[in-house]
């Protein structure tokens, strides 16, 4: 089991969170640290994960548990190492999302919440991601791909491929 | 070409950033708030203006601010919601990528006027690269001395952080927000006491959308009067659009708000027309929480007057026959769109956002899911329709927060005006999987509005 520890550069990003907050709300540096922890420790949150962070903020266990799960970007189980997060909402459903959503499981051969057995991706619906006028449309990562086609969605798994390589 | 007060200068090669941003009169009106107008000025311009809430409320902006506790020796906090998580709104998104230093310089002048030393973005977590671009603003703008200690030598001092969030609609409700940003679930708080009085921490707080704050740097520039110019009535200045669903071309307007739905969603300026040279089946004006409206009553008032792109007349007729201009998130549907199907994931929408702490919202919005999930495929039974409605009549004015209501108010508005589709589901359960109900009589114009009588 690896440690979970934050680098000495995450730990003063750390600090420089809590700083935002007057003295005495660094529980405020909750959702920006779990983000955090989550990019650093492998894509999820897990106990341990959670109980560092409390931790770090000297809040328990139990107030990062409660927001951990109330989040739906805070991953409670490992995902693969590219998340597709298609949305599935009105705007995104008039202009086709349903039939990216089933390209993609296809082309995957995983439902909806399952990974890849090499572990690479993860297919998850979501619901509105504010980019309406641009549907269908997925985050990945940082970033949305958006006007997404059977081809587009091609490239973007080809894209992903090429980059664990 | 309609006129424009916040985008006038996105298009602008550049205005991302500080020198081009203020080489084409950026921070000019945070200097005029600074150095010639002061607080209680710049609170008396944004009543005069008449801006209302952009974030769907529209609830008046100036008096909001009038309402802040000026307790000695506590601080005050100026909190901008930029969560945009009503289904159809993409409108702060482009405001905050595209012209940053509007906001912030938006902030800055709200803050002096409030009397607040520190601000806070608080932004979905979803858009997850635009902290970066508002940071960036943000440090420019400090490095030019418009943020921290002294501004321009007035002794104001302030501070502005950017807040991710981590997926939860009902973080766009500001005491859910407020809570949020304390580092707790984001259960909305009983009000009174309101954030005016005890809002973050427990001290004054103002929470404004991205586009309120944004709009007070144009108010404080050519003045309230000059502002209520633009518009009708009591829907003063512009307001930001963001148009998606099935039409030529989706994306973020900024409308004068003087003009027709109908020139919106069919002049080449705005929307296009519909997409593939299909029918206008529906339309939902202002955010899925609002009134979902036939094209037969979208385009004309149920008095047989034009629906204009205000807040007044796209209310016109109450909810009976009316919605309303909410967020500005504005979902076209044309003649293959299944009314039924758009509900259910509204439903599905909502049974996930709601974040539990009330009993008819955390088990209305699934079970209204669940029938109507039955109704789409085919397995529905008449009395399911009437059951939807009994549900969500239950839900609404039930809950602490408008989220119960926002749930309600689509499903009311599908059936009352779309009941025939629903009753299609039920009677043709096989035809149901396979078509769609089509345009049916949803565009036939209005019969003339029956004579008072007397």
């Amino acid at each position: 089991m690896a440690v979970v520890q934050f680098s000495e550069e995450k730990l003063n990003k750390v600090k420089e969170i809590i700083a935002r907050y007057p003295e005495g709300k660094q529980k405020s540096a909750l959702i920006p640290v779990l983000h955090l922890a989550q990019e650093e420790f492998g894509g999820w949150l897990s106990a341990e994960t959670m109980d560092y962070v409390a931790g770090l903020l000297q809040i328990t266990s139990i107030e990062v548990y409660e927001v951990a799960t109330f989040y739906s970007m805070f991953n409670l189980k490992p995902v693969g190492k590219y998340l597709f997060e298609v949305c599935q909402t009105g705007p995104c459903m008039v202009s086709g999302s349903d039939q990216i959503i089933d390209y993609i499981k296809n082309k995957l051969g995983i439902g909806v919440g399952e990974t890849t057995p090499d572990g690479m991706f993860t297919l998850k619906t979501v619901e509105c991601l504010g980019a309406c006028g641009y549907a269908p449309m997925m985050q990945l990562g940082k970033h949305f791909r958006e006007h997404l086609t059977p081809a587009k969605v091609d490239e973007i798994i080809a894209e992903c491929r090429a980059k664990a390589n | 070409m309609g006129r424009k007060l916040l985008l006038d200068k996105a298009h602008i090669e550049g205005i991302r950033y500080y020198d081009t941003y203020r080489a084409n009169g950026g921070y000019a009106a945070a200097e005029k708030a600074l150095k010639s107008m002061g607080p209680e000025a710049v609170v008396e311009e944004v009543k005069k203006s008449g801006l209302r809430g952009r974030g769907g409320a529209g609830f008046p902006t100036g008096l909001k601010w009038s309402f802040i506790a000026k307790p000695e020796g506590v601080p005050r906090y100026l909190v901008c919601n930029a969560d945009e998580s009503e289904p159809g709104t993409f409108k702060d998104r482009y405001l905050m990528e595209f012209i940053p230093h509007l906001l912030v310089e938006g902030l800055l002048i709200s803050s002096f006027a409030l009397g607040a030393n520190r601000a806070y973005i608080y932004i979905r977590g979803e858009y997850a690269w635009i902290p970066d671009i508002l940071e960036q603003a943000i440090a420019e703008a400090k490095n030019k001395g418009w943020l921290g200690k002294n501004i321009l030598g007035t002794g104001y001092d302030l501070e502005i952080f950017v807040q991710r969030g981590a997926g939860a609609y009902i973080c766009g409700e500001e005491t859910a927000l407020l809570e949020s940003l304390e580092g707790k679930r984001g259960n909305p708080r009983i009000k009174p006491p309101f954030p005016a009085v005890k809002g973050l921490w427990g001290c004054p707080t103002v929470v404004n959308n991205v586009e309120t704050i944004a709009a007070v740097v144009p108010i404080v520039n050519i003045g309230g009067d000059e502002y209520i110019k633009f518009g009708i009535g009591k829907s003063t200045g512009t307001k930001l659009i963001s148009a998606c669903g099935n039409i030529n071309k989706p994306g973020v307007y900024e409308i004068e708000m003087n003009i027709s739905v109908e020139e919106f969603i069919y002049s080449d300026e705005y929307c296009g027309g519909i997409k593939g040279g299909k029918r206008l089946k529906a339309c939902i004006p202002g955010g899925s929480s609002v009134p979902v409206l036939p094209a037969n009553l979208l385009l004309k008032t149920a008095k047989g007057e034009t629906r204009m792109m205000t807040y007044e007349s796209l209310n016109d007729g109450g909810f009976a026959t009316g919605s309303m201009l909410g967020s500005g998130g504005f979902i076209v549907m044309d003649e293959d769109q299944c009314i039924v199907r758009n509900t259910l994931t509204f439903a599905r929408f909502y049974h996930h956002e709601s974040c539990g702490q009330c009993s008819p919202c955390r088990e209305g919005t699934g079970w209204m899911k669940k029938v109507l999930h039955n109704i789409e495929y085919g397995k529905g039974k008449m009395s399911d329709i009437d059951l939807l409605w009994d549900i969500q009549r239950k839900i609404e004015g039930n809950t602490i927060c408008p989220l119960g209501d926002a749930a309600a108010w689509p499903v009311a508005a599908a059936i009352r005006h779309f009941r025939d589709e629903f009753e299609w589901h039920v009677t043709h359960p096989d035809e149901a999987l396979t078509r769609n109900f089509g345009l049916a009589h949803y565009a036939d114009p209005l019969p003339a509005p029956a004579p008072a009588a007397v």
